[in-house]
């Protein structure tokens, strides 16, 4: 047996008098930041990005990836004086703005909700941009995470989160992920790893700079979770985003609404 | 950090599989009582998970499941569910995790379904 509840000790619907009817009908305290089902993506235009590759697209969590399974998370001491749920709110409202320059995220414009859809134009060397999106899976007042859908760079989600640890506030972005497909997961190796920890460091920076962190600096960690590539989902090129996007026509819109990045 | 509101009994049924029983909340901050609970479970090679006293889990929980998913394949030990209300076998549904973790609508069925 393994118990670790201390003084927190979790009680049963039974030892605090709910009878078990009552305790299946009352909604869990989550249920509102959890996005509701959906098979198949569904998203309107947006000015400012081109729009494609996401409408109906399925969800891919790590599970539907390629490549091998990595975990990376970039951290950023805020000090004492940020709150966690004050860094949380910010973020939430001006996620795009902290993306580096010539990335471009439309999201809805109730800013980050779960089942929200937002679209991406993704800068990947060589002057071509990347047409992809995310779902917003989660969000409460401490976190959120998105889920990236079928033609993305990877199949797995991605949790932005805040919390003390101690007296010190630390901000951090989390992604689990697999490579898509082999082309993708080639790109990771050649180059993309790197990239892609140089954009997570560069928005929590920023990031650090709204709040006020002084001298904001970010700790990078990255644990290859399952080192076997999952051959049988080999399959997924054929939604590969980055192939589509070069034979896509350029976006529609191109006075930049205020939430794109240029 | 606090102490993780969780608690996880492991029972084992036979040489070949064992069941935790999750009760409080699943996050990212459960992770070392989930694998202390996997490592109870010891060699079995059917893991059924009972979340009926689940309530609540976070993304970060999530995560930690498909971690723990990573480290049964890894020792190719099949990973099952029951005891899911319907809010949570929707989020395993939505996050797809159910390709990979058979869900059941009770221990019996659990039980019966990873013996075959």
């Amino acid at each position: 047996m393994t118990d670790t509840a201390g003084p927190d000790k979790v009680a049963s619907a039974e030892q605090i008098g709910l009878s078990a009817q009552e305790a299946q009908a009352t909604p869990p305290r989550d249920s509102a930041s959890w996005a509701r089902k959906v098979d198949r993506l569904e998203v309107d235009q947006r000015d400012g990005v081109r729009g494609t590759n996401v409408a109906g697209r399925r969800l891919m969590g790590p599970v539907q990836g390629f490549g091998k399974m990595w975990q990376k998370t970039y951290r950023m001491k805020a000090g004492s004086q940020i709150q966690p749920d004050h860094a949380i709110a910010v973020w939430k409202e001006h996620f795009p703005e902290f993306w580096p320059k010539g990335n471009r995220f439309a999201g809805a414009l109730t800013g980050i909700n779960p089942g929200d859809v937002a679209l991406l134009d993704l800068a990947i060397g060589g002057g071509v941009k990347l047409s992809t999106g995310v779902f917003v899976l989660y969000a409460d007042h401490e976190s959120f995470t998105l889920m990236t859908p079928q033609g993305h760079m990877f199949a797995g989600w991605i949790t932005f989160s805040s919390e003390k640890e101690g007296d010190e506030t630390i901000i951090q972005a989390q992604v689990l992920m697999r490579a898509n497909d082999p082309l993708y997961e080639a790109g990771m190796v050649m180059g993309g790893h790197a990239k892609e920890d140089k954009f997570w460091a560069a928005t929590l920076i920023a990031l650090g700079e709204r709040l006020g962190v002084p001298d904001p600096t970010v700790q990078t960690t990255s644990t290859c979770v399952d080192s076997k590539r999952q051959w049988r989902h080999a399959r997924n090129i054929w939604h590969n985003s980055a192939v589509r996007s070069v034979f896509q026509p350029p976006r529609r819109g191109a006075s930049a609404q205020s939430q794109a990045n240029q | 950090m606090g102490a993780p509101a969780i608690t996880m009994d492991v029972r084992r049924l036979g040489d070949s599989v064992a069941v935790v029983d999750i009760k409080g909340e699943v996050t990212s901050a459960c992770e070392p009582v989930l694998m202390s609970a996997y490592e109870a479970a010891g060699p079995a090679s059917k893991l059924v998970l009972n979340f009926a006293g689940l309530e609540y889990m976070n993304s970060g929980g999530i995560g930690m499941l498909v971690t723990l998913l990573v480290r049964a394949n890894r020792q190719r030990q099949q990973l099952a569910a029951y005891g899911l209300s319907d809010h949570y076998r929707e989020i395993f549904e939505l996050t797809r995790l159910d390709e990979a973790i058979t869900i059941f609508d009770s221990e019996e069925s659990a039980l019966e379904g990873v013996a075959r």
